[in-house]
């Protein structure tokens, strides 16, 4: 068995996802080789041949150019798994190189048990086994799902690697999230807010437990996509990362996302009307019920104490 | 100007699944179905796209069985002007690719300038067939977009990296883009909307005229996860719960100390 790992970079930084698509080859027991569009001085901790093209002349995104110097580098090395990680870079550029190679995708892979590949469905309500019909596959795994043990090391053995295609978009540089706000990072508890809440003025009640608690107010994405509350209090992979020491998650449905921005929380528990809801996994308590009945309720009783 | 939106009929994530006899698909009897969320974003922004370009025709496209027509009538209240239904009962069986290639059969001739397309739907969640259609017809495209402008044939688009950053990307028509949260609020159709979209065209193609291709892959199984255990489960009347909450936060964690 070989992979091909393909690393990420990113504003002059190799991504530490890289390293899970070695921990993912580890797993198998496979051979690998690794592909990376990056910067001889930032190489990865990697014992293996790495076909390396500079990010300098090739840019950081150019799906129609990284495409093609990775089919070269397939064509090559003949992986039987070209490999990525579930992320805006993996699911842009794995679909156009599935389909290069007429190879079947499986997206968001989170184990491999006996050689087939699982992936969440339904919000990760479900779980689904998927067979390949093709010999070469590509996957692209959800981020965390495998994780290297101890420290990364090695020093790779460079192939540098060209092309001349032709760019088909044109990256014109990355914006900054917003700052300022709150650092959720820093409060020993939180209390968040999903879609649950129903509507903004209901974001009070769980202020209110926040406050109760002295801690900071939290949100999934929806509450802040619809500007109920500010970006700054987005917890998940497009928000902040937080490990306080309690938190409270009210109707917020548990969706991957949420869950890799507040899994390393000490205590987690969540309110919900669902019993079924995915948050139930990480949860060390679920409680079900109406947030709207059960948070007013803990918070006068909190107060009380 | 002609535009394409696709769109899919996906469970109510909050439905209580049940798996089918086979085991290798939920259950589709009993659930409560809605426009797949992504897709959502998808069709507000070719609408508002329509309304900001002179001339525009909006097609919405969705490949499924009869039901999905009640979810076509609603993207054709919100301001799509045609509907092709590609009529398929076991569209839920086919995997992205056969899915993508249907979809590319029937925008082949169509020289749509600009396709939209969720980034992902919620059920089997692959994130493939938006960019799987553009590479077959051979377009470029750019996926998770949380932000688009259109101006002289020129896109300007915001990818949505992680961590909140975002990539600004410009490309020219015709394009496809994969639409992601945040990309807009879609519109509620109203009442006189609803009504005119009864009288909009609304045709259904059957599946086997444009599905030419053999899968290459598939669900073997589906299932429940395990629980991780541990896990504590409460239910019961609010005071109650809320008693033995406080209870436990005493006991297993410093904060009420
Ligand atoms: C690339 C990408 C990045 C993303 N980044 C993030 C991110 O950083 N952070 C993030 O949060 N999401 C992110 N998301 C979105 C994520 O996939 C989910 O859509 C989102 O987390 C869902 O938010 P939610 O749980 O609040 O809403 P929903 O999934 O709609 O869940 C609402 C929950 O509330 C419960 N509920 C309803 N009414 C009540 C009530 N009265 N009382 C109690 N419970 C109730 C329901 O049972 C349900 O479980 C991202 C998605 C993508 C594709
Ligand atoms: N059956 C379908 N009919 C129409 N469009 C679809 C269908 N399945 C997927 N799509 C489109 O492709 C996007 C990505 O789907 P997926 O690759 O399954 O995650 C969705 O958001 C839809 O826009």
């Amino acid at each position: 068995m070989k992979t091909l790992l393909v690393a990420e970079y990113r504003d002059g930084k190799l991504l530490n996802s890289s390293y899970e698509l070695v921990a993912f080859a580890q797993q198998l027991g496979a051979e690998s080789a690794m592909f990376l569009v990056g910067a001889e001085s930032v190489l990865p901790a990697y014992n293996g041949t790495l076909y390396l093209a500079d990010v300098g002349k090739y840019g950081e995104y150019n799906p129609a150019v990284h495409k093609q110097l990775l089919l070269d580098v397939i064509a090559k090395e003949q992986p039987d798994m070209v490999v990525f990680s579930h992320s805006s870079y993996g699911w842009d550029l794995a679909p156009r190189i599935a389909l290069a190679l007429n190879a079947a995708q499986i997206s968001e892979v989170v184990d491999i048990i006996d050689g087939v590949p699982v992936a969440p469905a339904c919000n990760s309500k479900l779980r689904r086994d998927v067979k390949a019909k093709t010999e070469q596959i590509i996957l692209t795994l959800q981020g965390g799902a495998f994780g290297l043990e101890g420290a990364p090391n090695g020093t790779p053995t460079v192939v540098p690697i060209d092309t001349d295609v032709a760019a088909q978009v044109e990256f014109c540089g990355y914006e900054e999230a917003e700052a300022g706000g709150v650092d959720l990072s820093r409060a020993e508890v939180i209390v968040s807010a999903g879609r649950g809440i129903g509507k903004p003025e209901n974001l009070a009640i769980i202020e209110a437990l926040a406050k109760a608690l002295k801690g900071e107010y939290g949100a999934s994405r929806p509450v802040v996509d619809s500007e109920w509350a500010d970006h700054s209090r987005q917890v998940g992979t497009t928000g902040q990362t937080v490990s306080p020491k309690l938190y409270i998650a009210c109707g917020i449905s548990g969706a991957i996302q949420h869950l890799a921005g507040m899994k390393k929380s000490e205590f987690v528990v969540a309110i919900n009307t669902d019993k079924d809801a995915p948050i139930g996994e990480v949860a060390d308590v679920l409680i079900v019920a109406d947030l709207k009945e059960f948070v007013p309720s803990l918070t006068a009783k909190i107060q009380a104490l | 100007m002609k535009i394409l939106v696709c769109i899919k009929q996906v469970p109510d994530m909050e439905s209580k699944f049940k798996l089918n006899s086979e085991g290798n698909w939920y259950d589709n009897s009993d659930l409560a179905w809605r426009m797949n969320e992504y897709d959502e974003y998808a069709v507000e922004q070719a609408v508002q796209l329509k309304t900001q370009v002179d001339e525009a025709d909006l097609t919405v496209l969705s490949i499924g069985p009869d039901r999905v027509k009640e979810m076509m009538k609603k993207a054709l209240a919100m301001g799509c002007d045609r509907g092709a239904h590609i009529s398929d009962d076991d569209s839920f069986k086919k995997d992205p690719y056969e899915i993508a290639s249907i979809i590319a059969a029937f925008a082949k001739d169509k020289e749509f300038d600009l396709i939209f397309t969720g980034m992902q739907s919620q059920d089997r969640g692959s994130g493939q067939v938006g960019v799987l259609v553009a590479e077959t017809l051979g377009i470029p495209s750019i996926t998770t977009i949380v932000d688009f402008a259109f101006a002289a044939g020129q896109i300007t688009a915001k990818r949505e990296l992680e961590g909140g950053i975002k990539a600004l990307i410009k490309t020219t028509a015709p394009a496809l883009l994969t639409c992601q949260l945040g990309l807009n609020t879609p519109r509620y159709p109203t009442l006189p909307n609803i009504m005119k979209a009864k009288k909009k065209e609304l045709l259904s193609i059957p599946v086997a005229e444009l599905h030419k291709v053999a899968s290459k892959q598939e669900t073997a199984r589906m299932y429940f996860p395990e629980k991780r255990g541990g896990g504590l489960v409460l239910e019961g009347a609010v005071g109650n719960l809320a008693d033995q909450l406080i209870k436990i936060l005493k006991d297993k964690t410093g904060v009420l100390a």
